[in-house]
């Protein structure tokens, strides 16, 4: 409908030849976007195709190594998110920005409240305020709540009356609604539609295959750190969007899976699970020697899971079961006790693996210190062999042990996260996206390593933001969406369309 | 409009609540004292209570930050014997003495800030060591107990007004209006509390954080020394006692946990610190008119601070992943 | 130097601390500093009596050192060592039994005090500053109610006396024997077992240690018990070599125990630090206690020397990461 209008007219923003990297990893290579007034436009594309760091250099949260981006046909550069907003360029990130113990109205008014005497004007702040609430279709909340006490889905709309009222030309909304009750999604869609008739251009990130289709104008896919694909939105069927999103190169080899999967007893059962609003209804189960991917766009409940069975969360539902016995774990010490022996691989290696300034030796030791002490006492020979053992092991490429970890290479310092739980020969393995921002080579040493691990018996979940892994190392992937497990896929399923399509929650049947 | 009450009480829940404890104590104190309700109690009980409430303002200044300044009670002592050198004299050397004495205390809270801000440590350390240094001043001034104050000024401020009102109160009702109310609702206020309340999230948000920590810092420097001044208005004298200097310190951080400002930062307000003060106060001196043995009011005054401090520890339960405990 | 560092391991000292070298350094500066004043400054009785004094802090700065390892910080110590001291001397007027008990007895009411910072802080979140300057709040009510306000009348054991003052060996204080034990139990502790391990790993990150499976709540109330019961064994010392308790007897030690552990380079965030360190500014501060004594300099000048140090070497090496 405004197709044909808008392309007569210039683009309000055009980004060009936009290439950033991080450390050794490609995020965006020469990616393209235009945007005009008057339209919402979609951006699609799988974890790490570069869609949020287009985004935060659009934002002015980082800069670009390379390109250009012009804003009213004149070239522009942002220095930080201020710059950005003078420029009417406003982003809704997914991580909330508001100040929890100040009011609505303060943090509707944060950035440049209203001012008399040098003092803030709290009644015209209040009109502003409210004006903004009203623009974003919440005119029930009230601007004199402390923001804490609302509910997230009520503060996700305070987020976006906040950036109404710093009048953006461009908002750029990711992932915004994935906090929000179906009522509001209702709600914050027709404000949407409203600022587009304004004549303001919305960027829209979302993974919800139905928000886009009801309402953008134009979508634009990514792949790889490059924009694959760009089309009048409703021109082509979700399964053709899939196949946009992936095709992406193989860079990795696998080792090969066993043919059949193995008929052992499960190691690890879930029955009903949940936690908060988080996990939903959880059941499955995982055997011996078999190894278990978790599949679904981050944040979908795959860390809390994790985190569940390992004893960490409180006040979950339902039963988790060990060897065919229920077990109630309420500490990670439980967990890897002898009779458990679970081990969790956590997400941030800096922060939840590793004390970064102590030695790579006293690291890799630390999970297992009941193993070579007695009587609190650490066996400096027994310590020793079982660290050499792992080092071998693993091939840990480390100049002394002495060294503190934090010196290591990010692939040895997450082989030393590994090892420091295989120095305890668990039987359960849960590790959490344990490829993350490493280099290839690793990559591989730990697919070996955990078809090896499995082959020796061990049972292990596996959690990846990475399609490719999931395909090329687990014998059967569960799903996760919105807390839920979505779907299983078992052997020759494992498809990276399947992946892809249970994740957006659409149906992903069809031929390959 | 209707309904904004209630927005206001729970944004003033932690100061109407220090409020409602302040009252309830008086109460009890004064139906019990036995010279009853009249202007005199009133007077020494508010002249005892001004002295920790100037304390705890400056203390709530920074604790709303989510700092924490260990000095704030030498600072007080050190204006005190500031205070009995210069506050003397004619009108006018009186008035430059005043000032000056609340230079200092500005210039101790500025350089509080400048160390814990620009300098970027810990603030309880670098407090208790900024703390060493302000008493080893006060202890230069004023080795010994002594000098004197101008007695016109110090009997005007610590008497009555109009024979009802204490003019010590209206003093600190002064210092609430021209200190606390224009910080608190300027924009260095505001990113004051962000500070507190979320700094990742005000930093994001392009808001002067640290400028605001330094401000606060330094506010408490001068509240903190108005404290000194009319502890020398009280006493005619200077003292560098380093046990009331850290009982000041000590008390300050009680009125404020009473008050209704969290130790965690970001919330609670200096009035509700003038409150907590005041009712940590009166709990002191409860035992006093309970015809209790005084002996006993050291140890009832760290019960009172050991159990409000705990009282924090509630939120626990709400905590679902044991993760957070790590924050 | 070397000599001590073999003495306690090298694997534990892999890397010269800068802040040691630099504590050790300005120990030899004050001394020869001192010397122009009076060549007894280098004489070995001066040296000894020096570590004798030291003692008193090496044992309460070695609480304190644990403590502050967890990026935690003790602001209980005057009172835990004012109780030990005079705990230990209460129950000395007990008759037989209660002389035998006294030095036990003085130690497990630190103990005591530092069980109830360990709770508040593993257990019940609440900031170490806040739990420990309540506690201390309260253990000097108690006192205060316990000896009605004036300095106990109660004395010291003689066998209080003889460690703090007598010597087993010939020449060598005992002082100075309890503090290289424990010293070396220490150094054991923190470089050999499990819980020096988990210290070490809890400063640092917390976080981590919990999700290694280690009960991190427990070691930090351990090291609170343990920080509380030197602090009282420091008081029952000083009772000792002061043969009686005093009312403020603990407040001199609480600014000098954070000042040795930091001028030693303990970070007072936690994690990084040796007990090498912590004996250097343990001698650091006695050697500069004496010679601004010697200098007649006035207790109002020390105070501000002690508060400039400490600030200098936190900007030194104590400094917070920058946001940014």
């Amino acid at each position: 409908m405004a197709a044909d209008m808008g392309d007569a007219r210039p683009p309000l923003l055009r980004m060009e030849g936009i290439s950033k990297r991080f450390g050794g990893v490609r995020a965006l290579e020469e990616a393209e976007l235009t945007v005009r007034a008057g339209r919402i436009h979609a951006v699609l594309g799988e974890n790490g195709a570069g869609k949020s760091t287009l985004i935060k250099i659009l934002a002015g949260v980082i800069s670009p190594d390379e390109g250009r981006m012009l804003l009213d046909g004149g070239e522009v550069s942002f220095a930080s998110p201020a710059e950005a907003n003078r420029a009417g360029i406003v982003c809704i990130f997914q991580e909330l920005s508001l100040i929890p113990d100040l009011s609505v109205a303060d943090n509707i008014a944060l950035f440049d409240p209203p001012r008399r005497f040098g003092l803030i004007d709290r009644r015209a702040q209040r009109r502003i305020a409210e004006e903004a609430l009203a623009r974003a279709g919440a005119p029930d909340i009230h601007p004199m709540a402390l923001v804490k006490d609302l509910p997230l889905s009520r503060r996700q709309m305070v987020e976006i009356a906040k950036s109404l009222a710093r009048q953006p030309r461009i908002l750029i909304l990711d992932e915004a609604t994935s906090a929000l009750t179906a009522a509001d999604v209702a709600k914050v869609f027709s404000v949407l539609k409203r600022l587009r008739s304004e004549g303001l251009a919305l960027l829209y990130i979302s993974h919800r295959m139905h928000e886009i289709a009801e309402l953008a104008d134009e979508c634009t896919v990514f792949r790889n750190g490059r924009n694959v694909a760009s089309y009048p939105a409703g021109t082509k069927t979700d399964n053709e969007v899939v196949e946009l999103m992936i095709g992406r190169e193989y860079k990795h080899v696998f080792p090969p899976k066993p043919v059949s999967p193995p008929a052992a007893r499960p190691v690890l059962e879930c029955r009903n699970l949940s936690w908060s609003e988080r996990l939903r209804d959880i059941s499955f189960s995982v055997r011996q020697g078999e190894v278990v991917g978790l599949g679904g766009l981050d944040g979908q409940g795959q860390r809390e899971l994790l985190l569940a069975l390992f004893g960490v969360l409180r006040g979950c539902g339902g039963k988790v079961l060990v060897n065919g016995k229920p077990v109630a774990l309420s500490s990670p010490g439980q967990a890897k006790a002898d009779g458990i022996g679970m081990a969790l691989i956590p997400e941030d290696r800096k922060t939840e693996g590793l004390m970064l300034p102590m030695s790579v030796r006293e690291n890799l030791s630390f999970a297992s210190l009941d193993r070579v002490s007695r009587h609190g006492l650490i066996d400096r020979a027994a310590e020793d062999r079982q660290i050499e053992e792992m080092v071998r092991l693993l091939a840990i490429r480390a100049g002394s042990l002495d060294m503190p970890v934090g010196g290591l290479s990010g692939g040895n310092q997450q082989k030393v996260v590994i090892a420091k739980w295989l120095m305890r020969a668990p039987r359960i393995i849960l590790l959490n996206d344990p490829t993350r921002g490493i280099d290839v080579g690793t990559k591989q040493e730990i697919y070996q390593l955990l078809r090896r691990l499995a082959d020796a018996g061990a049972a292990i979940l596996f959690y990846s933001t990475d399609y490719d892994e999931l395909i090329g190392c687990c014998d059967r992937v569960l799903v996760l969406y919105d807390g839920m497990i979505k779907r299983e896929l078992v052997g020759k399923e494992i498809t990276e369309h399947a992946l892809i399509a249970t994740a957006l929650n659409i149906s992903g049947e069809q031929a390959a | 409009m209707t309904g904004d009450w209630r927005y206001r009480l729970a944004r003033n829940r932690g100061t109407l609540l220090a409020f409602g404890i302040f009252l309830a104590m008086f109460t009890i104190y004064v139906l019990n004292h036995p010279a009853g309700f009249t202007a005199n109690v009133v007077q020494t009980a508010t002249n005892k209570g001004v002295l920790l409430a100037f304390v705890a303002m400056a203390q709530a200044l920074v604790v709303i930050t989510a700092g924490i300044d260990l000095s704030v009670g030498m600072i007080f002592i050190l204006t005190n014997c500031l205070a009995s050198w210069i506050v003397v004299g004619t009108p006018l050397q009186t008035a430059l003495g005043v000032a000056g004495v609340l230079a200092a205390g500005l210039a101790c809270g500025a350089l509080n800030g400048a160390i814990v801000i620009y300098g970027r440590l810990q603030p309880i350390v670098a407090t208790i060591a900024t703390g060493a240094i302000y008493f080893g001043i006060a202890l230069w001034l004023r080795p010994y107990p002594g000098g004197s104050v101008n007695e016109g000024l110090a009997d005007a401020l610590t008497g009555k007004l109009f024979g009802i009102v204490p003019a010590s109160l209206a003093v600190l009702a002064g210092a609430v209006l021209i200190v606390w109310a224009p910080f608190s609702r300027s924009v260095l206020g505001r990113a004051a509390y962000a500070a507190g309340s979320a700094e990742p999230a005000g930093y994001m948000s392009g808001i002067p954080i640290r400028p605001a920590k330094f401000m606060a810092y330094a506010l408490g420097g001068l509240l903190a020394s108005i404290g000194g001044l009319f502890l020398t208005f009280f006493t005619y004298t200077g003292e560098a006692a380093f046990a009331s200097g850290n009982a000041y310190t000590l008390f300050s951080i009680a009125a404020v946990v009473l008050g209704g400002v969290s130790l965690y930062g970001g919330t609670g307000s200096g009035v509700g610190a003038i409150f907590g003060a005041l009712a940590f106060r009166t709990i002191g001196d409860l035992l006093f008119v309970f015809d209790l043995d005084p002996l006993w009011q050291p140890l009832f005054q760290g019960v009172v601070l050991l159990v409000a401090v705990s009282l924090g520890a509630f939120g626990l339960l709400r905590v679902r992943s044991r993760l957070e405990w790590f924050r | 130097m070397s000599e001590t560092a073999n003495l306690v391991g090298t694997r534990w000292l892999r890397r010269v601390d800068p802040a040691v070298a630099t504590a050790f350094a300005c120990i030899i500066l004050l001394l020869a500093f001192g010397s122009l004043y009076s060549t007894n400054f280098l004489s070995p009785e001066y040296l000894l009596q020096q570590l004798k004094v030291a003692s008193f802090l090496g044992v309460i700065a070695t609480g304190m050192m644990l403590v502050i390892l967890l990026g935690q910080i003790d602001l209980s110590v005057p009172w835990a060592v004012a109780v030990g001291g005079m705990m230990a001397c209460a129950a000395a007027a007990y008759g037989t039994v209660g002389v035998y008990l006294a030095i036990p007895f003085g130690v497990a009411c630190g103990a005591a005090i530092g069980l109830v910072n360990g709770i508040g802080v593993a257990y019940l979140r609440i900031p170490s500053m806040i739990i420990t300057l309540a506690t201390n709040a309260v253990a000097q009510g108690l006192m205060v109610v316990y000896t009605g306000g004036f300095s106990p009348r109660d004395s010291a054991t003689a066998a209080m006396r003889f460690l703090a003052t007598g010597s087993l060996l010939p020449g060598i204080p005992n002082a100075v024997v309890i503090w290289a034990l424990i010293g070396f139990a220490a150094v054991f502790l923190l470089t050999r077992t499990t819980f020096g391990r988990s210290v070490y790993a809890i400063g640092n990150r917390e976080r981590a240690a919990y999700l290694s499976g280690i009960d991190t709540r427990r070691i930090v109330m351990v090291a609170f018990i343990l920080s509380g019961a030197l602090s009282a064994f420091g008081g029952v010392l000083l009772a000792g070599y002061a043969s009686k308790a005093a009312q403020a007897m603990g407040d001199a030690y609480l600014l000098p125990a954070i000042a040795a552990v930091v001028l030693g380079g303990t970070s007072i965030l936690g994690g990084r630090g040796s007990y090498l360190g912590t004996i250097a500014g343990v001698i650091l501060i006695t050697v500069l206690q004496s010679i601004l004594s010697v200098m007649q300099m006035p207790e109002a000048g020390r105070q501000v020397i002690y508060g400039i140090l400490i600030v200098a070497m936190l900007l030194l090496y104590g400094r917070t990461p920058a946001l940014r």
